[in-house]
């Protein structure tokens, strides 16, 4: 499957990706009004770790063996069968947060915006390219099939 | 093959026996699997059944998977119907009703029975235990049909404060009695524990701890009432026995299979009986941190030992080299996992906290040799994950030790290769 990978050589830290993910996955999908009217303010689903010189973007691994799914209680959290992404169906969703507890790589958060759900990436599902992707200045993110 | 002949008979129907389907489906598709359940559903979601109490989760969403399940995977469904006895030797087992089943290889994920204690009263209408649907049902359907207004919940551990937490939402006043000291005492630590307490006295619930009830009484075969072991009566129309679980292993016990607390199981699940695998609450597997074998009846590693069982049935050897204990359980609103080693006083281990008791938010990491061997967070879970994930990786924290519990701690302060590893990695091990 296609997946998100990391160069952390290339990241500079801007955290456009943050933004791009936030409005992608708010109500209006329009930048003001998502950072501004709609509150809670939507979240992203991507995260930057910066330390000094080093930065990198991490969102959802979309793992192979995912502990996300084995540790889901309702059938929520599940493999798309035609992306292979790891999707969480937030009707199914009762905020349990066991997946919070098993993620190593701490990518899933808590939406407590209207019902408790796990929020997490969905590789932008229906879009060709993840929007973290396609508006990383520098390919610090890519989109490939390895 | 007969009828009633399966390449794959699994006997329970909860998150091991799916796992195992999947697993087996995985390797081969055409292999008779048939699922023996002594409870009238599909497969559903046990953990939810306190959602289902509360109303928060509907009949619908109470499905682990969805209907078509075992179409799909063609597995046969024999549902409402005990098995009463399993014949290793001529690889059989009989229902109550005298159906044999004969089988090439069998899970057993049976899960686990509710403990009772031996006390008057125990058998009035209105008391329960608490893990399964037709448990939550009959107690829904008491509440409403009897307008209960009080109950007691007998035990303060995950269960029981679930429980409690349902109730209350219901409108029902509780009271809950803990034999123990404190709540949450297998899971958490004295500070957690109190910050917990104090939390969900806010929500109109009585805690009585270092106490435990002694009878039950009861009108008209009816209860009305819990006698505490210091004399005090709790006027109750409804009492809940959350004081425990144990591995439901007899069938194992009676054919002869080797049982400890639950059924012993070595690295592919299998029983010390060949082609006889056991997986979920049953069975008893290995405790990587206390290195020890141990039951350890949560969730994921029903999933993962019912998948580790199913991939060796189908003739794909793998192995699971072990877990530990670890829980994420929400109550009232404040959202709590516990990980590991939680409650370590003795010599050796170091402990790191971020307490603040006021705003209801508490971190702790255990250590052992700079290696992390337990945690707890309330109030505040976001990224536990990767704590918990460094103590199944079982990594040196030496060089990153001060910023674990800083608020930017991520996968940054990780050793490179580790990070790289899981980073790069397509996919991890849990």
């Amino acid at each position: 499957m296609r997946r998100i990978y990391i160069n952390e050589d290339y990241c500079i830290g801007c955290r456009l990706c943050e933004i791009y993910c936030l409005v992608q996955h708010s109500h209006s999908q329009k930048i003001i009004k998502a950072y501004k009217e709609e509150l809670p303010r939507p979240l992203a689903r991507v995260l930057v770790e910066e330390q000094g010189y080093l930065s990198f973007a991490l969102q959802c691994r979309h793992c192979e063996d995912a502990p996300c799914i084995e540790a889901c209680i309702t059938g929520a959290i599940g493999r798309d069968s035609n992306t292979g992404a790891v999707l969480c169906d937030e009707n199914r969703c009762v905020g349990c947060w066991m997946c919070i507890m098993i993620c190593p790589f701490g990518v899933i958060n808590m939406n407590t915006e209207g019902k408790k759900v796990a929020s997490k990436c969905d590789l932008c599902y229906g879009e060709e390219e993840p929007v973290c992707v396609k508006n990383c200045p520098n390919e610090a993110l890519v989109y490939e099939e390895r | 093959m007969k009828r009633d002949d399966s390449k794959y008979l699994i006997i329970g129907n909860s998150v091991a026996a799916v796992a195992a389907v999947e697993a087996i489906r995985s390797k081969d598709s055409t292999g008779r699997i048939t699922i023996i359940s002594d409870e009238p559903y599909s497969v559903y979601s046990r953990p939810l059944i306190t959602y289902f109490l509360s109303g928060k989760v509907d009949e619908k969403r109470m499905f682990y998977r969805d209907g078509g399940f075992c179409q799909r995977n063609k597995v046969v469904t024999i549902l409402g119907e005990r098995v009463m006895a399993l014949y290793p030797q001529e690889k059989k087992v009989v229902l109550e009703n005298g159906r044999g089943f004969h089988f090439d290889r069998l899970l057993l994920s049976t899960g686990g029975t509710p403990i009772i204690p031996q006390i008057e009263g125990k058998k009035l209408r209105g008391v329960f235990t608490f893990t399964c649907w037709n448990d939550a049902r009959q107690v829904r359907d008491f509440i409403e049909s009897q307008k209960i207004r009080r109950a007691v919940v007998v035990g303060g551990g995950l269960i029981g404060l679930k429980v409690t937490e349902a109730l209350v939402e219901l409108g029902v006043e509780v009271t809950v009695v803990e034999l123990a000291d404190r709540l949450l005492g297998a899971t958490f630590d004295r500070k957690a524990s109190e910050l917990v307490k104090n939390y969900i006295k806010k929500f109109a619930i009585s805690v009585l701890v270092n106490n435990t009830i002694t009878g039950i009484k009861g009108e008209n075969s009816t209860v009305c009432g819990a006698t505490l072991r210091d004399g005090a009566v709790i006027d109750a129309q409804l009492i809940v026995f959350a004081i425990g679980v144990r591995p439901n292993a007899s069938l194992a016990e009676e054919a002869g299979i080797e049982v400890n607390r639950g059924v012993i199981v070595d690295e592919q699940m299998e029983t010390s009986v060949s082609d006889i695998y056991a997986a979920g609450d049953v069975a008893e597997g290995w405790d990587t941190l206390m290195h020890a074998r141990r039951p350890l009846p949560i969730w994921p590693v029903a999933h993962r030992q019912g998948s580790i069982a199913g991939y060796n049935m189908a003739g794909f050897p793998k192995k699971y080299p072990g877990g530990f204990p670890m829980n994420s359980v929400e109550l009232c609103g404040l959202p709590t996992i516990s990980a590991g080693i939680t409650d370590a006083d003795q010599e050796g281990y170091e402990i790191l906290q971020d307490y603040h008791p006021r705003e209801r938010r508490y971190r702790k990491i255990v250590l052992l040799d700079n290696r992390v061997v337990g945690a707890i967070f309330v109030g505040n879970i976001d990224r536990a994950g990767i704590i918990i994930g460094l103590i199944k990786a079982g990594i040196d924290v030496r060089q990153f030790k001060d910023h674990l519990l800083s608020e930017d701690f991520g996968l940054l302060w990780l050793p490179q290769d580790y990070r790289k590893h899981i980073v790069e990695g397509p996919g991890i091990e849990v």
